[in-house]
């Protein structure tokens, strides 16, 4: 499998669940981008939220004023009053009470209404992502760390929550506010508040220059945090080699200066975080003081017609305009977090997707007077469609011809690892690779089931390119069986149906008997229904590989690609397996790879490669008879690594 | 969990009791101003019926601004302190955890996987940190807000403010209303969140598999349930917190028509003696304050709760106690490689009734070569662990060099005892480097020598750098063979007296694997080799060859014995050599 991904993962600052920022200054666009993703299809939702949010916040806005209505319109009055008359006052406060409670009402629909669109957002950011991955060709799955990719659905997604749900019904709340006392400011004294305004631009440009910082520190601390996580997999995936060579105290320094660097980055980053809070506060504290200053001034050189009454109102409004701001300021961080999230999350979705540009498809098909007819139902015999250019449609029958012809590749564009390769496979026959690793055997079945696309050549399945058929169509045609057994969690029933989504139990018992695995799955606790868990920890290798191979069976393709699928189960086990295989090989192409030539000496044809290059091809007894290399690797005379 | 946890402040626990005295300072300063600003408002501006005093405003003015300055201090300060406090805190978490998961054995390591190990030295630990700071800032803060704020409404109008008395129990028992509903919906959502983990994480390893039968719609199907269950639980979950805020607002705007109701008739009956308009104006900021820290309180509590899952995680690893290790005064001293195996049985449940590996009796000589064969799961891996003491047998003894196993230092013992393991790893650095592991001393001219037995040398010679070759982690620019070589020769760099091979020359051709053998029978011929293999002809030379099959010992001999007496024995030799020869 080792010779699947030469291309190695680019090494690089975080490892898995790394929460990324790979880049410090985070891409144009993505908040435009993740703007349209929360806005789509929820813009009714949206106009609502702004609504209820106009509602509360006008509701809020009316309880500051309230007090001072209270007290000049009612309370100073009936101060004086001989006979107060209550039930002005209470009537008043009635009306506010209504206001007050659709105000509450409007909040709480409001926070309804975000926890579905945040959540539904998050919901098809991570459907979209998963929907996209599963278009990605193998090239990116091999050349990206599983943990990397994982942490997209968990950490990177999650970056988002925060920012949907609190930071945009903030910033409108904060935005209304903004917006209504600037304009009573404007009213009140245009010179105070230009002061204001200037005092809060300067607010602005301290929280960019802090933000920034934290900011800086923030990424390096994501960074230190990947390198933390790279060093723990990669020591904890070889404990047991520590261990065995006491190598504990190393490790542990090797890891403490790691963690020391995190420790300093994560402490700089928080502490330039924390001081937002306080310098903001202040500031706007000592705005407040400058201005009771300012305005006492004006007032009494009486200036700008302003009156210390005047002042004082405008005092309480400065109060009202800062506040929100602050608050906002508050939010930055989260925004940030979120962007970094949701650049990964939009890389994700930017990864190109498997061309396909096929357009023969496999169909049913029943043969009639040696004329194959195109049929809905399953009849056991399949037929390559091809429409042609001219409006023609021709069927070809299914039968597992394979034949590469000159074909070169190259996984990186750079270094070719297979020259002029040519073979070919009848319906039926068996052909087997052998080589050192690296020869790129493997290589050549990735580019069969098109997992890989060739430079140079051309491969014909029934005498059809096959970068004219679809890809999902020339899969199905062809079973597969890797070394790495690969189970789901699920019961055995449901792994074995795995191959074919609509077989009958009876068809599932059918398979397992063929591979030979019916035997020991009706002896588990629950037989078919045993539920199989962490890839099937549960069984041996050998269980597992049976289980893999019935996998197969039920999916009964003309085509098997059985690569090293024997290799790590012993010699006795083989046995058994073996026989499953043989089972399975009949009447099918079959393309084995193998290490042990025992498996593969009753190929039809063996191919011999080495360096990308065929270089014996012929049976058992030629290659024998040619004293070559198979002749060497079969005596032992020569190493095979 | 909390005596567990708190355990890892440590040398932080000066920052973490000063950040919360910068926080109540800051308190201190954040209740002082607005009552100064107050004073500002109505003994200046307000000062000679609206005729303002400006001198006073600029008194209090200058007082403000250095309050203003001190205030800043502290609020910097209270967050250096903090955020001192809580990387460190976390610091120490991954320290402790780390260092714990060192001193793991085997069957410790065998409890945890390693993407969980991760996450938990990673996700979670952050999530504490966070969850720490929270602690040490706002939920000093709030409280002392909490505090201050009724004592001074108190001061004001203590009638007035038995209204707090009143919404105070309702909010607090609102906010527990909401938080005991959340709570299970939000454990439940991390659950499913392994889920959406677990199903992401088949998918990736068998993305081969997903790809070859098309059943790219079927993963897609299965992710969406658990995705869409996610949706669900956190959407309930959420209503459920939704609530928290138009319960707040209620509160607040209920305390403050009461407060408008009541303290109009108080200041109108009593003709504006028992009550002042300004006190009522305070009275308003103060019943603000009261319900925005109990707010607070709130978010935190919730945010404690999400967090409790990290910490449990977190202390599984702390508390997590290594199952093996030194008895006082342990032997420093490997005298010989003989192995003594007496009625040794072993569980890796350590259940006397669910033996693995049972009633093994065995005499190795120093020196011999024992050759080990058996199926798959015929325990020949848990046999040899065992000489390594890498596990603790469960019944019986077992010498190593005419001493009981649990009496020597591990490390002694595990140095004298080199294993080479069959899931052998490489680590990302030089082969030299990889090397030196065996033994951190070694010159270049043992490296190399150890390279020749283990027949290395020559291809790493032929590897443009040579010794100096970097090696991706996990070994993946390397073959198998390759790599079972360099592992092979960093355990003889140890010079043990007992060197174990669990299957390790499965990927090294027949002719290779028969050199090292020789190569180890030249110049090691003191070492006790024992080696475990699937081809008899690694073992058929041996001095003894054990056939292990179903945890039992079938039988033992020398080849010759064993194919004439052995059903299992022969039946494998047969098959490897009908099969024509073997081949690595």
């Amino acid at each position: 499998m080792a010779e699947a991904r030469p291309v190695r993962p680019p090494r690089g600052p975080g490892g898995m669940m790394a929460r990324g920022m790979p880049k410090k200054k985070v891409k144009k666009g993505t908040m435009k981008r993740l703007i349209s993703y929360i806005t789509k299809g929820n813009k009714l939702k949206l106009f609502a939220v702004i609504v209820c949010i106009s509602f509360s916040t006008a509701a809020n806005i009316a309880s500051s004023l309230f007090i001072q209505t209270l007290i000049d319109d009612y309370i100073e009055p009936m101060i004086k009053a001989a006979n107060p008359d209550w039930g002005g006052l209470l009537g008043a406060i009635i009306k506010m009470a209504a206001l007050f409670l659709s105000g509450i009402a409007a909040t709480y629909i409001q926070t309804l209404i975000m926890v579905n669109v945040s959540q539904g957002v998050l919901r098809t950011i991570r459907d979209d992502m998963f929907s996209h991955m599963q278009t990605l060709p193998i090239k990116y799955f091999d050349t990206h760390t599983h943990g990397d990719i994982m942490s997209h659905y968990t950490n990177d997604t999650d970056t988002l929550r925060q920012m949907i749900s609190q930071t945009i019904p903030q910033t409108v709340s904060s935005a209304i506010t903004v917006v209504s006392v600037f304009v009573t400011m404007c009213i009140k004294s245009l010179y105070l508040t230009a002061f204001v305004v200037a005092s809060v631009a300067l607010m602005f440009f301290i929280t960019g220059k802090v933000a920034g910082k934290s900011g800086k520190y923030f990424v390096k601390q994501q960074r230190s945090l990947g390198d933390v996580n790279g060093y723990v997999e990669e020591m904890v995936t070889g404990q047991k080699v520590i261990k065995v060579f006491c190598h504990e105290e190393e490790t542990k320094k090797e890891f403490d200066e790691k963690n020391e660097e995190l420790f300093e980055n994560a402490y700089k980053a928080n502490k330039y975080a924390n001081l937002l809070g306080p310098i903001n506060n202040n500031l706007g504290h000592l705005q407040y003081v400058l201005l009771a200053v300012i305005g006492g001034l004006l007032a009494v050189g009486g200036i700008g017609g302003l009156t210390m009454g005047a002042v004082a109102a405008f005092l309480q409004l400065s109060r009202s305009f800062v506040n929100p701001i602050n608050q906002l300021s508050q939010q930055i961080n989260a925004v940030v977090m979120a962007l970094a999230g949701a650049e990964r999350i939009f890389e994700l979705m930017d990864e190109k997707s498997e061309d396909d540009d096929g357009y023969v498809t496999l169909v049913n098909a029943k043969i009639e007077n040696g004329n194959i007819i195109e049929t809905k139902e399953h009849t056991g015999h399949w037929a390559w469609k091809h429409p042609h250019g001219d409006g023609t449609i021709t069927y070809t029958e299914l039968k597992g011809d394979v034949v590469l012809d000159d074909v070169d590749f190259s996984y990186d564009g750079e270094k070719t690892v297979l020259h002029n390769v040519s073979l070919y496979a009848q319906p039926g026959q068996k052909v087997a690779f052998v080589g050192a690793t690296g020869a790129g055997k493997t290589t050549i079945t990735n580019l069969i089931n098109r997992f890989y696309d060739i430079a140079d050549g051309k491969i014909r399945y029934d005498g059809i390119n096959v970068n004219k058929i679809k890809k999902s169509d020339l899969r199905r045609s062809l079973g597969i069986v890797l070394q790495d057994t690969n189970l789901f969690t699920g019961t055995v029933m449901e792994n074995i149906r795995y191959g074919n989504l609509d077989a009958t139990d009876e068809q599932v018992y059918n398979a397992s008997r063929l591979a030979n695995a019916d035997d020991f799955i009706r002896r588990l606790p629950e037989g078919y229904n045993t539920l199989l868990t962490g890839n099937g920890a549960n069984l041996s290798q050998g269980q597992r590989q049976l289980i893999s191979i019935a996998r197969a069976a039920v999916a009964d393709p003309p085509v098997m690609i059985l690569d090293e699928a024997t290799s790590s189960i012993d010699t006795r086990t083989e046995a058994l397996v073996q026989r499953g295989m043989d089972a399975l090989m009949k009447g099918r192409t079959v393309f084995v790879i193998a290490h042990r030539l025992s498996t593969v000496q009753n190929s039809d044809a063996i191919m011999v490669l080495e360096h990308g290059r065929i270089i014996e091809r012929g049976n058992h007894d030629k290659l024998i008879e040619e004293k070559g290399k198979y002749y060497q690797l079969y005596t032992g005379a020569f190493e095979l690594e | 969990m909390i005596k567990t946890l708190s355990r890892c402040i440590r040398e932080y626990k000066l920052p973490s009791l000063l950040a919360p005295v910068f926080v109540s300072l800051e308190v201190v300063m954040e209740v002082v101003i607005p009552f100064l600003m107050g004073k500002l408002l109505d003994n200046g501006i307000n000062a000679n019926g609206g005729e303002g005093d400006m001198a006073y405003i600029v008194k209090i003015g200058a007082v403000l601004a250095a309050l203003c300055v001190l205030s800043l201090l502290f609020g910097v300060l209270a967050g250096k302190y903090a955020s001192k406090a809580s990387s460190g805190f976390s610091k120490n978490l991954r320290h402790d955890m780390f260092h714990n998961l060192q001193s793991f054995s085997f069957s410790n390591i065998d409890r945890f996987s390693v993407s969980s190990l991760v996450t938990r030295m990673t996700t979670d630990v952050t999530n504490l940190q966070n969850a720490y700071q929270m602690i040490i800032r706002i939920a000093v803060r709030s409280p002392m807000m909490l505090i201050f704020s009724v004592v001074m409404a108190f001061r004001v109008s203590a009638k007035l403010s038995l209204i707090f008395v009143c919404i105070i129990p309702f909010l607090g028992a609102g906010l527990l209303f909401v938080i005991k509903h959340a709570h299970p919906i939000f454990e439940r959502v991390f659950k499913t969140y392994d889920k959406l983990n677990r199903v992401v994480s088949e998918n990736l390893h068998a993305v081969r598999v997903v790809k070859s039968f098309v059943r790219e719609d079927k993963e897609r199907d299965k992710f969406n349930t658990v995705s869409d269950k996610i949706y669900s639980d956190f959407v309930s979950a959420e209503r459920w917190v939704a609530l928290n805020s138009p319960l707040m607002q209620f509160s607040a705007y209920a305390a403050m028509l009461l407060i408008s109701w009541f303290g109009a008739r108080m200041i109108v009956g009593s003709g504006a003696t028992e009550l002042t308009t300004g006190d009522l104006f305070t009275m308003f900021s103060y019943s603000m304050q009261i319900l925005m820290t109990l707010m607070m309180l709130s978010m935190i509590f919730v945010m404690l709760t999400m967090s409790r899952a990290s910490g449990e995680r977190v202390c599984e690893v702390l508390n997590e106690k290594s199952d093996l290790s030194n008895v006082e005064n342990p032997v420093m001293n490997v005298k010989d490689g003989s192995i003594e195996f007496e009625n040794v049985g072993f569980s890796y449940a350590n259940d006397k009734n669910k033996l693995c590996l049972s009633d093994v009796n065995l005499k190795i000589n120093s020196g011999e070569t024992v050759g080990i064969i058996g199926s798959t799961g015929s325990s020949k891996t848990t046999f040899v662990q065992l000489i390594a003491r890498l596990y603790d047998i469960t019944t019986g003894t077992l010498k190593v060099g005419g001493v009981d196993v649990k009496d020597y230092d591990l490390e002694t013992l595990r140095n004298e005892v080199a294993m080479v393991l069959q899931k052998n790893v490489l680590f990302s650095g030089t082969i030299k480097e990889n090397l030196r592991w065996g033994n951190k001393d070694a010159t270049d001219e043992e490296l190399v020598e150890a390279c020749r037995l283990s027949q290395a040398d020559e291809f790493i010679r032929s590897f443009p750098d040579g010794y100096d070759t970097y090696i991706e982690q996990g070994g993946t620019n390397v073959s198998g063979g390759q790599k079972q070589r360099i592992c092979i020769a960093r355990s003889l760099l140890k010079k043990p007296k007992i060197l174990v091979l669990d299957d390790s020359t499965s990927a090294v051709d027949t002719k290779t694997d028969a050199l090292i053998r020789k190569a180890f029978e030249k110049y090691i011929p003191e070492t006790t080799k024992i080696i475990i293999a699937q081809r008899i002809s690694s073992i058929e030379h041996a001095d003894k060859i054990i056939v292990l099959d179903g945890g039992k010992i079938e039988a033992v001999g020398t080849h010759e014995e064993l194919l004439d007496h052995d059903k299992i024995y022969s039946e494998v030799y047969y098959s490897q050599v009908k099969g024509g020869k073997d081949n690595g």
